[in-house]
């Protein structure tokens, strides 16, 4: 449904008076989304994560270039394309409640979220009601104001602003940072069942543990880039392929708990060759004379040249 | 010892409780674990701890002494959104001396490049910002730390860095640690066996063993 290949999006920025200089923030990203599939996106902040559900909705600054193929139900995402499908093909769950209107009734602007899809105002109400009610909340909660819910309310709602627009594609920006794990989980096991109904859904986070639990697969974002795309079964199974996934992976308290030292090269002087090789404990001199191409190993998609079949 | 006897605190006087008859107590070197769902004050105790609020009954003592009313607290806490957590329009050196200067040997584990200094807050990700408002608090004149949901917005390989840049702090100044969040595992992995708290929905704290992993 979705195709994402050798996407790069590079800002132009004013350095010193009139001296401008380019900042490459997402380079050679590639990514698919297959209808009733849930793809999880992680990665560390600054690796590009919100910047490509930016992308999608076609809501970039007006300094970014985009370059490379995006394309959406075998049509390419033009920057006109994006503005008519937002909101009705392509959703967004928000991160948190700041992203809705503090002086309306959140059953107010779910209905209108349905208007602007196109229902008369009664079936957009009927259909809010029922989203609601779906979603177990509280029969007074439509009357409610966005500060007057929990957090655990408040996911539900988000969500229900993406059902109503019968959207195919959804995507949910880091839902789930900070929650009681009782809230992460019921979260998650709502963008699962959009997935189950049909649509595709991208998850954004930065928790691996909470991808885990939901996603048919997950892409690996390092510095702008997709370092890996494996199953999420993969994980659990030690069939990681990329360096820096297994350092991931190796990282989590109830794993072994390491770090790897160093950080996210910058995007003004990012390296000519693979952009983890000043951090990898792999790294040859082959690594550092050019990006690794993508290749299909072991069942998944790895930018490294020693991963081997 | 860190102490907390008999807390009370409300927002307002027509509003609910939100800490009520808490007693913990935590000793120099320790690590105590605070895990409890979200709106059950585990950060408005975090606040009373660190003297950022003063409670409405009840008595905060380190070393049998009320805490300093004035000057550097030495019981730090460090939130989860470091960008609330430093002035957005002071460069990066100069938060980092806002208390005592940091040590050199902890920007360097940190991995805090020098390059950041001269930028501003919003010029450097969460990350990185987060090891900045961590290394702020790491001088030997903290005695007790207050972790709340410190690493929560950081990715695992950032979160593990930061935990063990700041265990090993702890454990070479004798500086205890309260670190509240929601994610077990981690709590697992950084707390001392039996001194894991639950907040009850009755708010009165109960010691929960740690469970075998």
């Amino acid at each position: 449904m979705l195709t994402i290949a050798n996407l790069s999006i590079t800002f132009t920025q004013y350095d010193q008076g009139l001296r401008r200089k380019q900042l490459a923030v997402i380079s050679d990203l590639d990514l698919s989304v297959q209808a009733g599939e849930l793809v999880a996106v992680v990665g560390a902040s600054g690796s590009g994560k919100s910047l490509l559900a930016h992308a999608l909705l076609g809501i970039l600054p007006a300094n970014a270039q985009l370059t490379g193929t995006m394309e959406f139900q075998g049509a390419p995402l033009t920057p006109e394309r994006c503005q008519a499908l937002r909101g009705s093909a392509i959703a967004l769950v928000p991160q948190s409640v700041g992203y809705l209107d503090p002086l309306m009734t959140v059953g107010r602007q779910v209905q209108r979220v349905g208007q602007l899809n196109g229902l008369p105002a009664g079936p957009a109400k009927t259909l809010m009601k029922r989203t609601f009610n779906r979603y177990d909340l509280p029969a007074q909660t439509p009357r409610r104001y966005p500060f007057q819910l929990s957090g655990g309310m408040a996911r539900r709602v988000l969500v229900s602003t993406a059902v109503v627009t019968q959207a195919d594609l959804v995507i949910a920006d880091e839902p789930t940072p900070g929650l009681h794990p009782d809230v992460v989980t019921e979260t998650l096991n709502h963008l699962r069942e959009l997935a189950q109904a049909g649509r595709g859904v991208i998850l954004i986070t930065h928790d691996i543990d909470a991808a885990l639990q939901v996603a048919d697969r997950v892409a690996v974002f390092y510095a702008g880039t997709t370092v890996e795309i494996a199953a999420a079964q993969d994980f659990g199974t030690g069939n990681l392929r990329h360096p820096y996934t297994q350092a991931l992976w190796r990282s989590l308290p109830q794993n072994e708990f390491v770090a790897v030292s160093g950080n996210q090269p910058s995007p003004e002087n990012l390296p000519p060759g693979c952009l983890f090789s000043d951090r990898c404990p792999q790294v040859t001199t082959e690594c550092h004379q050019a990006r690794p191409e993508f290749r299909f190993v072991r069942q998944g998609w790895v930018r490294c040249i020693h991963a081997e079949s | 010892m860190l102490k907390a006897e008999g807390l009370w605190f409300r927002y307002g006087t027509h509003l609910p409780w939100v800490v009520r008859e808490q007693t913990l107590a935590t000793a120099p070197g320790d690590v105590l674990g605070l895990m409890a769902p979200s709106g059950y004050g585990k950060t408005t105790l975090g606040k009373l701890l660190a003297g950022y609020l003063i409670p409405s009954q009840g008595r905060i003592t380190l070393d049998a002494q009320p805490l300093p009313s004035r000057g550097y607290c030495p019981v730090q806490i460090v939130f989860q959104n470091p960008e609330l957590a430093v002035n957005p329009r002071w460069r990066i050196d100069r938060i980092l001396r806002e208390g005592h200067p940091p040590q050199l040997q902890y920007l360097d584990a940190l991995g805090i490049h020098s390059s950041w200094m001269s930028r501003y807050p919003h010029e450097l990700s969460g990350g990185e910002l987060q090891r900045i408002a961590i290394a702020r608090v790491l001088n030997r004149h903290t005695r007790y730390l207050i972790a709340d949901e410190m690493t929560a917005m950081l990715d695992a390989n950032t979160q593990a860095l930061i935990w063990q840049v700041v265990s090993a702090f702890a454990q070479q100044s004798g500086v205890g640690i309260i670190a509240i969040s929601h994610d077990q595992p981690l709590l697992n992995r950084i707390c001392q066996p039996q001194a894991m708290i639950r907040l009850n929905r009755d708010q009165s704290l109960k010691y929960a063993p740690k469970p075998t992993v």
